[in-house]
């Protein structure tokens, strides 16, 4: 039949363009990536090469975690949520890194949050996330309503409550001392470099995890009936996610602080431009994005503002703009 | 064969099933019929691993339902619910694609691309394969849903009203399809229906569902009939016959 043979044709070349449009977009957000990387690392340098060098390689080190931490964890939460406008943050998990500086301050004084070593404050803020959202999700999936939404809620107050909890306790802190804490709340990207090591390995280690899941986290797409259906083990599959998002939004948050309208536009601009529902696609386009982002950000910031301003106003302004055209444009959802 | 014993569900007090023990997937269509709330879907719902048993057990050919790995009962067993609602887009391949999961948890070999072909070409979705599925009639999304669980390539094929907010045109052509599958691919397919001569029309079998328990089994004949009608729905209903089929005249 020569209309069948046609339809053929018709199919076996629409997934084909597909394919292109896939990789033509990750080359060219690559491209722009190494193109940003370089400039930021090389252009404007002043005095000493070497300290420099030094300098902005730690940073950028911090900016590609991060990155990588913050799109990771957005696409997958919003995979398990079936939402595209929610991030790990409406989870209330920055909240809860802002109580606990908040707390040691406020018992033990700002001298103890400085004088405390950075790997050991890193690593406790890394647990109590990460047991913070285990025991969230394990709380609320074994109960009877069992809803992903009912967690999301849940969360959302427990976020409230964190916040509510620090203000007042800000509110009881040495006004010098408070000045302290203010400072760790801003994300900054200046990182001892024993800290970037171990955030290195926690995000290679939860990226391992990632690639186990992968290809059921596609699955999740369908929404849980069909996933259930199609054979994957919602609720375990479910709880690893819960858990890599915790680990990635506590390793970006314990690294730099809450940065998190980033994820949202990542997220988005990447499901946008590659057009395809695997992950494998998505993630690394999100993560280039992130890159794109922060390291162009930043370099707006430092080369053109001379530091006018921060990366949050630059991050957000531009997001943002990105974002509203989004939604206002057919068919984003 | 899908076997329950004594399976109850309850909410709070109310036991939604209740102590419910059948054999359901015979050859060909077996549909379940039954009042909102006599507990038809959520026994698919449990058979499909949805919702949890609160006492009692499920096998699928002898596998038990709660302990059994997901993607071995996935090979057997295909379930499709109404709300089709998608984040992502999806053309329908990539959606048809999904139904081969449970064999190779993602790759697509040569065996699984026949597969999804087989699929696509059974329901006539050729001309649409590449569309997105935002881009089809309800009628078309349906069927290419369908399509899926065809690609799945299961004996058995459980559906929850596919029915639902179809034309008149369209659940023709769905209970078509469906008595197709039964008698040229083999499979048993249990269904819930609420229209009742659709269900009198294409099965072999019908459950009437009561109050959370089996009210009736058996063939059409047996159970569409004015005196089972009356306890299942609180209705009199005439019923008549046509073409050997009984059909319930409930529009008077």
């Amino acid at each position: 039949m020569p209309t069948d043979t046609l339809n053929r044709a018709v199919l076996g070349v629409a997934p084909l363009v597909r394919r292109h449009r896939i990789r033509l977009w990750i080359l060219a957000l690559t491209g722009v990536t190494v193109l940003l990387v370089t400039g930021y690392l090389f252009t404007d340098v002043t005095g000493s090469w070497d300290y420099v060098l030094q300098l902005r390689a730690r940073k950028l080190a911090a900016m590609l975690l991060v990155a990588v931490a913050v799109a990771t964890a957005t696409v997958l939460f919003q995979t398990v949520t079936e939402n595209r406008i929610l991030t790990p943050a409406i989870m209330g998990l920055d909240a809860l890194y802002v109580l606990i500086q908040t707390v040691v301050v406020y018992l033990f004084g700002a001298s103890a949050l400085a004088a405390t070593d950075p790997v050991l404050r890193w690593t406790v803020e890394l647990v109590v996330l990460v047991l913070f959202a285990t025991a969230l999700f394990q709380w609320i999936f074994t109960g009877a309503g069992r809803s992903i939404h009912l967690l999301v809620l849940v969360g959302v107050l427990f976020g409230v409550l964190f916040r509510s909890v620090t203000h007042l306790l800000q509110r009881m802190i040495d006004p010098a001392e408070f000045a302290v804490l203010q400072d760790a709340f801003f994300a900054s990207f200046s990182v001892p470099e024993r800290l970037l090591g171990l955030s290195a390995v926690t995000i290679t280690l939860a990226a391992v995890g990632l690639v186990l899941i992968g290809r059921q986290l596609d699955v999740l797409v369908l929404g849980r009936a069909h996933a259930i259906g199609l054979g994957v083990h919602h609720r375990q599959l479910v709880a690893i996610v819960f858990a890599l998002v915790a680990v990635l939004v506590a390793v970006s948050t314990a690294l730099v602080g809450p940065i998190t309208f980033l994820g949202l536009i990542v997220a988005n601009l990447a499901y946008h431009l590659i057009g395809s529902h695997r992950h494998r696609h998505t993630i690394p386009a999100a993560v280039l994005l992130a890159v794109i982002f922060l390291v162009g950000g930043h370099l707006l910031l430092e080369r053109v503002f001379d530091l006018g301003t921060v990366l949050a106003v630059v991050i957000e302004f531009v997001g943002g703009i990105f974002f509203l055209i989004l939604v206002t444009r057919k068919g984003t959802r | 064969m899908i076997v329950l014993q004594s399976v109850t569900k309850r909410y709070a007090d109310t036991a939604v099933v209740d102590d419910v023990s059948i054999e359901l997937g015979h050859p060909g269509i077996t549909s379940v019929i039954g009042a909102n709330g006599a507990g038809k879907s959520t026994l698919l719902s449990m058979i499909g691993r949805l919702l949890l048993v609160d006492s009692g057990t499920i096998t699928v050919d002898g596998l038990d339902v709660t302990t059994t790995r997901g993607a071995l009962l996935a090979r057997r067993l295909a379930v499709l619910r109404q709300d089709n609602h998608l984040t992502a887009r999806l053309t329908v391949r990539d959606l048809v694609a999904f139904g081969r999961f449970p064999h190779g948890r993602g790759r697509l070999g040569p065996s699984d691309r026949e597969a999804i072909d087989r699929a696509i070409d059974y329901l006539d979705l050729d001309p649409v394969g590449g569309r997105f599925l935002d881009e089809l009639s309800g009628g078309q999304r349906q069927r290419a849903f369908l399509a899926m669980t065809l690609a799945q390539d299961t004996e058995y094929l459980l559906l929850d009203e596919p029915l639902n907010s179809l034309d008149l045109r369209h659940c023709v052509q769905t209970m078509r399809l469906l008595r197709r599958a039964a008698d040229e691919l083999g499979k048993r397919i249990v269904l819930v229906l609420h229209d009742i001569n659709f269900a009198a029309a294409y099965s072999d079998r019908i459950v009437a569902m009561r109050a959370g328990r089996i009210h009736v089994a058996g063939k059409p004949t047996e159970v569409i009939t004015t005196a089972v009608l009356r306890q299942v729905y609180g209705l009199d209903i005439a019923v008549d016959e046509f073409g050997g089929h009984p059909m319930a005249i409930y529009h008077l």
